[in-house]
């Protein structure tokens, strides 16, 4: 049997990591998929976090990661009313049409 | 936390305090005035800010005050980093106020908006743990994504929210992500102290490295250095003209003073190592922001490309990894500040048929119509351009000199090299507004901002010229009794 330790968590973070940050760069389709990318970028840190906490025996870590959750929502709000915003403006949410300026 | 640390801890917070209970207060306010009660709450917001900053200057402990359990910090260095912040800030939002009034399209959210990123400001500069650090740059970022979609009726600024949101969150995710590789690599140390210990010591090898660059990069988002800049363009040309205002002026100086506290704090052991990466994140800047601003020709899009080389000059300083690195960056700042904002300020005059303009094309042969328009621009941009005596220049000198002390010639030799070339487009506009033939005639600037650009111009010239020895005194008092 293959015990878990903490490079494999760490591991899975960082493909999460990556994952969400290329979900953000490569889609070309839907700005609700940016969205869930940016939200599994964000968990992918809770991981870290909790994943040290763990295996340190620091409280602190857990702290951090329910910081990272409240703003985690805030920020999801936030975005969703900005993207509200932007669909009455524009009829419409596809990523190649955010182009009104160059750039 | 006793009642006595707490009372203590609240006692440094003032300016903080006065920031959170005006956003809170105006909240229930804005309910009963609704939308009529804006202007009035913008004024009163820009008399808070006064009363912050003017606090958080006159009162700078001798010894950096920890507060609220280590949570934060109170120093010399916070004090006139929260000063130029709010003071950036309360001339923004009167901009704001007469932008929005002058289209009747005030809500009384404005003013509550810019106090939550001005309280994110705060909280950031005197960040003292990881947590602290995370929870202020996310409630300055969060504030500045709405307010950068303001006018939710125009398309073009509904899209800078947009993007200014979806890479200012990859840009937190970045610094998240390298907050938890140190926290982890230094055997879970949170606040700023004992990360210092743990890299005194030496330990924490590639894993905190890693986690260090990746704190940077996020920061360097913020800041918009080069290669991180790509939505500094977009989002200044859609945001409305005072909110770009903000955001070329406030934000930067926070960003830059956290990316000061937390390298000459808790990683200063390491400076060997991010002295590079700052190096590189500034010369990148400085011959990015210089070249790109060659080809626009809409002025916001202009002053976004000259904001990344002006942040490039203001990290060159931070590069050489010495105490007098920091004063420079924060003496540069000082005198960006005002000069970025009076130019904002005449942007915001520039009115063309009762619609706003934003067309380089548009100034051509102003100095025949608009003498006072034209010789305003002519010392701002020449001060930006780091032309003599202008205070622009002195700027430039003390970032230089610091430079070469630290040992880092050439980043200097490419940063004057850069100088020269953003010389060229300042003095483009310069050329436009005197010896081009006038076309259409701009129409009277509002008061506000044209009383705005006269006082953002008579700062570098001729009050922070004279001013020069107290203000390198300051901040030589200021970082001397916090690093």
């Amino acid at each position: 049997m293959m015990t878990i330790g903490l490079e494999h968590y760490l591991f899975v973070a960082a493909a999460l990591f990556t994952i969400g940050v290329f979900g953000i760069f490569v889609n070309r389709k839907n700005v609700i998929i940016i969205l869930m990318s940016i939200e599994l970028v964000l968990l992918s840190v809770n991981i870290n976090l909790v994943a040290f906490s763990s295996f340190l025996g620091d409280i602190e870590g857990q702290i951090f990661a329910m910081m990272v959750l409240t703003v985690a929502a805030a920020e999801a709000a936030v975005g969703l009313a900005i993207l509200v915003t932007y669909f009455r403006n524009r009829g419409g949410i596809a990523v190649e049409d955010i182009n009104l300026m160059k750039g | 936390m006793s009642v006595t640390d707490l009372i203590y801890s609240l006692s440094w917070s003032q300016p903080e305090l006065w920031v959170a209970a005006f956003a809170l207060a105006g909240v229930v306010i804005g309910v009963y005035v609704k939308d009529a009660g804006a202007g009035l709450l913008s004024l009163a917001g820009a008399a808070v800010f006064v009363v912050a900053g003017a606090l958080a200057f006159l009162f700078q402990p001798s010894e950096p005050q920890a507060v609220f359990g280590g949570a934060m910090v109170v120093d010399g260095f916070a004090g006139v980093a929260k000063a130029m912040i709010a003071f950036a800030a309360a001339a923004t939002l009167l901009l704001g106020a007469d932008f929005f009034g002058k289209r009747r399209e005030q809500r009384f959210e404005f003013p509550l908006m810019t106090a939550l990123a001005v309280l994110g400001m705060f909280v950031m500069v005197s960040a003292s743990d990881l947590i602290t650090l995370y929870v202020g740059l996310e409630l300055q970022s969060l504030a500045a994504y709405v307010l950068a979609a303001w006018r939710r009726d125009e398309a073009r600024s509904s899209e800078a929210g947009l993007k200014y949101f979806v890479l200012g969150a990859i840009a937190s995710g970045l610094v998240l992500f390298g907050c938890s590789y140190i926290y982890g690599f230094t055997g879970g140390a949170i606040a700023f102290a004992d990360i210092a210990a743990h890299v005194e010591a030496g330990a924490g090898g590639v894993g905190l490295l890693f986690g260090l660059v990746l704190l940077l990069c996020g920061l360097a988002f913020k800041v918009s250095a080069a290669p991180f800049h790509m939505w500094t363009p977009d989002v200044y040309e859609g945001a409305p003209t005072p909110v770009t205002a903000l955001f070329a002026a406030a934000p930067k100086l926070a960003a830059l003073a956290l990316i000061a506290r937390l390298l000459y704090g808790p990683f200063a052991g390491m400076a060997d190592q991010w002295g590079q990466v700052v190096a590189a994140l500034s010369a990148i800047s400085m011959a990015w922001g210089a070249i790109a601003a060659l080809l626009q020709t809409n002025i916001k899009r202009l002053m976004a490309y000259s904001s990344v080389a002006n942040m490039g000059f203001a990290l060159m300083p931070l590069a050489s990894g010495t105490v007098a690195g920091v004063e420079a960056a924060l003496v540069y700042m000082a005198i960006y500040l005002p000069t970025t904002i009076g130019v904002f300020a005449l942007i915001l005059a520039m009115r063309k048929d009762g619609e706003a303009t934003e067309s380089i094309e548009d100034l051509a042969g102003l100095a025949q119509r608009r003498t006072l328009m034209a010789a305003l621009f002519t010392v701002l941009f020449f001060s930006l351009g780091g032309i003599p005596p202008l205070a622009g220049f002195w700027g430039k000198w003390v970032v230089f000199l610091a430079a070469l002390e630290g040992g880092l010639v050439w980043l200097a030799v490419v940063g004057a090299v850069a100088a020269v070339v953003a010389a060229a487009y300042y003095l483009r506009i310069i050329a436009t507004v005197w010896f081009k033939p006038p076309e259409a005639a701009l129409q009277t600037p509002t008061a506000v901002a044209l009383t705005t650009a006269l006082v953002g111009a008579a700062m570098p010239f001729p009050i922070l010229v004279l001013g020069l020895g107290w203000l390198e005194r300051w901040a030589q008092a200021a970082v001397i009794a916090s690093f």
